[in-house]
């Protein structure tokens, strides 16, 4: 029989897990409704992940977010050089970024934590109680007994959305990933924008590994965000390009992951737990599957800026 | 939508490109070293006493990882001139893995000369149903196969851990790893006691078959106009592109495949978890730094194969992690992509 305290260690594990998927995700939504397709989110999340990790390994959980944030920068402006000015295939390079992301930061994750990792020496992030809210029967401890960054994500959600649908940046973005020659044409600065958006997303996926090392895992390994990326991108297909769709879809994935946790809890084997471990996977492609049709991805995704449909 | 351009013929200048990009990446790889406080000399020397340092270096290390990179390779170029991106060669090798092992612990009896090509054939058939879905996927519902083979890499990597502890799990159950296949399933080595082995003959002859397809042959004209402009092929009205996409997909997943059951029966000879170091994504640079050209993709496939050869010396000698020597494979193919992109 699944109590209660299950379940609710159920909900508050899902908020958790989705949090570093819903970052990620978020900010591939800005790369991609400006026209990046940006397979180098699962590379700018490591760099997060590890970037996360240095900075919390000097003692403060916050050096280590400020150094997520800008160790996801540099992996998106290597995108944004060879993709947006350079204008090489984004699909190849961003695959190049995901790999040369798990050398750098394999390097480095090894010269300065040794052989012994960095699980010891880390300032985590802990949950913070909002208060009021996180008195809630049920709902308090799922939503608001989470680490700050899960709170920056859900105010990152409304205000994307403000800034994608509501500013004249988010209308040039959306200009530049629709139809990048009308824009040019109407004097958007495509390039521009397009970097801006991919640069932003990065940042973003930087702090989602920021919140995948500090508020869920407490350690830096190699690979260790295992295709989250990945998953972040069908997230967004799923919340079809939309910041209110993505939180959502990305909660999706959060209980997919966390089912994990349920089972083991429940100590039940009746599915093997290598199942459990492709499930989000498999989600993923149920999902692009049901969302391709119906939502519509933005025109000049994976175009060159200067490229006709 | 994908713009990797393919070279018209094989020139000097082409190989200037490719060997430039490679020293590009091994550079910047030295340069990574001295700021991440490793000692790039020391790493320098590792990886070529590992690569090319003596005969054994060469014959034992170099070429043992140059045969599946050849084959993943050319199935990524496959699929690549034919206007369609396999990122998920490290599931389809994977696959292919598990396929061999199945029929390689199966065969005891058999006679070598039925044996191997039977566990080659489970690599292929492995590989080719693991695309499958992406195939539908894309036909049926439009899904780009570049993010469905990228997930079921994931799905692969559980189904082999789920192989070793399960179904293909040895007989003491003490490990997760299967039991060694028979021997009669396994390739021989070419020239014992070195370790290359007759998958490095087999991975070439695929490069020579692929290269009479994709030069001489109809069908191989046909794939490089669809890559080319899948609309021009659509709008000629007589093309069957999707049959054309799906064909193409499906070899590539079964030469991916192909690459893991040479791994199993000619390496490893038992299933493990891990078995590519990242195979399936090294090929992505093997394939552009060889400009998507068979021939190119034999030198490639040699010089990542020395390039992970070093990888392991470099680790054992000089303290430096393996995985370093990724930031090789993402210059070379960055540095390949700007230098072979189509010009505004």
């Amino acid at each position: 029989m699944i109590d209660d305290a299950l379940l609710v260690g159920f909900g508050a594990a899902t908020v958790r897990v989705a949090t570093p998927l819903l970052l990620a995700a978020l900010g591939e939504t800005l790369s991609e409704r400006g026209g990046m397709l940006n397979l180098g989110v699962e590379g700018a999340m490591l760099a997060g992940a590890l970037g996360a990790a240095v900075g919390a390994a000097q003692g403060s959980a916050m050096a280590g977010v400020g150094l997520a944030l800008l160790a996801g920068l540099a992996a998106a402006m290597v995108l944004v050089l060879v993709s947006v000015w350079g204008r090489a295939d984004q699909i190849i390079a961003g695959t190049a970024v995901t790999l040369g992301a798990v050398g750098i930061t394999g390097l480095i994750a090894q010269r300065v934590f040794g052989s012994a990792g960095a699980g010891l020496e880390l300032a985590t992030l802990e949950p913070v109680a909002i208060p009021f809210l996180g008195a809630i029967p049920g709902l308090g401890p799922i939503l608001f007994r989470q680490s700050v960054l899960t709170y920056v994500a859900y105010l990152l959600v409304p205000l994307l959305w403000w800034v994608l649908f509501r500013t004249r940046f988010g209308l040039e973005l959306r200009a530049a990933g629709e139809s990048p020659l009308s824009a040019r044409a109407a004097g958007v600065p495509v390039r521009w924008r397009r970097s801006a958006g991919t640069l932003l997303g990065g940042a973003l996926a930087g702090l989602g590994g920021a919140s995948l090392v500090l508020a869920q895992v407490g350690t830096f390994t190699e690979k260790m965000t295992s295709g989250r990326g990945f998953i972040a991108i069908a997230i967004v297909v799923l919340g079809r390009w939309h910041p209110g769709g993505v939180a959502l879809a990305a909660l999706l994935f959060g209980g997919a992951t966390a089912l994990q946790f349920l089972a083991q809890a429940s100590g039940r084997g009746a599915v093997p737990w290598q199942f459990l471990l492709a499930l989000p996977y498999l989600l993923a492609l149920l999902a692009l599957a049901t969302a391709v049709g119906r939502a519509r991805a933005p025109d000049g995704l994976a175009r060159h800026d200067l490229e006709e449909r | 939508m994908t713009t990797i351009v393919a070279p018209r013929r094989a020139a000097l200048p082409d190989l200037a490109t490719t060997l430039g990009a490679f020293a590009l990446g091994v550079l910047l790889l030295l340069l990574f070293l001295a700021l991440a406080g490793f000692d790039p000399g020391a790493g320098l020397t590792a990886l070529w006493r590992g690569a090319f340092g003596s005969r054994y270096a060469f014959l034992s290390a170099t070429l043992v990882p140059a045969a599946p990179l050849l084959l993943l390779g050319l199935a990524f170029a496959l699929g690549a001139r034919a206007g369609a991106l396999n990122i998920g060669m490290e599931g389809q090798f994977a696959m292919g893995a598990i396929g061999a092992t199945w029929i390689g612990l199966g065969v005891g009896g058999w006679p070598a000369a039925v044996a191997v090509p039977a566990v080659l054939l489970g690599g292929l058939v492995a590989g080719a149903c693991w695309m499958v879905v992406p195939v539908v996927l894309r036909l049926r519902f439009g899904v780009t196969e570049v993010i469905s083979t990228l997930l079921l890499n994931f799905v692969a990597e559980a189904a082999v851990s789920w192989a070793v502890t399960g179904p293909l799990q040895e007989a003491s159950g003490s490990y997760p790893q299967s039991d060694p296949i028979a021997l009669s399933a396994r390739l021989p080595r070419l020239l014992p006691p070195d370790r290359v082995h007759l998958g490095f003959l087999i991975a070439l002859a695929v490069a020579g078959a692929l290269w009479l397809i994709l030069a001489r042959h109809r069908h191989g004209f046909i794939w490089r106009a669809v890559g080319a402009s899948p609309r021009a092929a659509t709008v000629t009205g007589r093309l069957p592109v999707e049959r054309i996409t799906a064909t193409v997909l499906l070899m590539s997943g079964a030469l991916a495949g192909l690459g893991g059951a040479i791994e199993v029966s000619g390496v490893s000879t038992a299933l493990y978890q891990n078995l590519s170091p990242g195979y399936g994504f090294t090929a992505i640079a093997v394939a552009l730094l060889g400009r998507l050209h068979p021939a190119g993709i034999v030198v490639a496939a040699i010089l990542f194969g020395a390039l992970q050869a070093g990888a392991g010396a470099m680790q054992r000698d000089a303290g430096i992690p393996a995985v370093a020597v990724q930031v090789v494979q993402a210059v070379v193919i960055l540095a390949m992509l700007l230098a072979t992109r189509r010009r505004a």
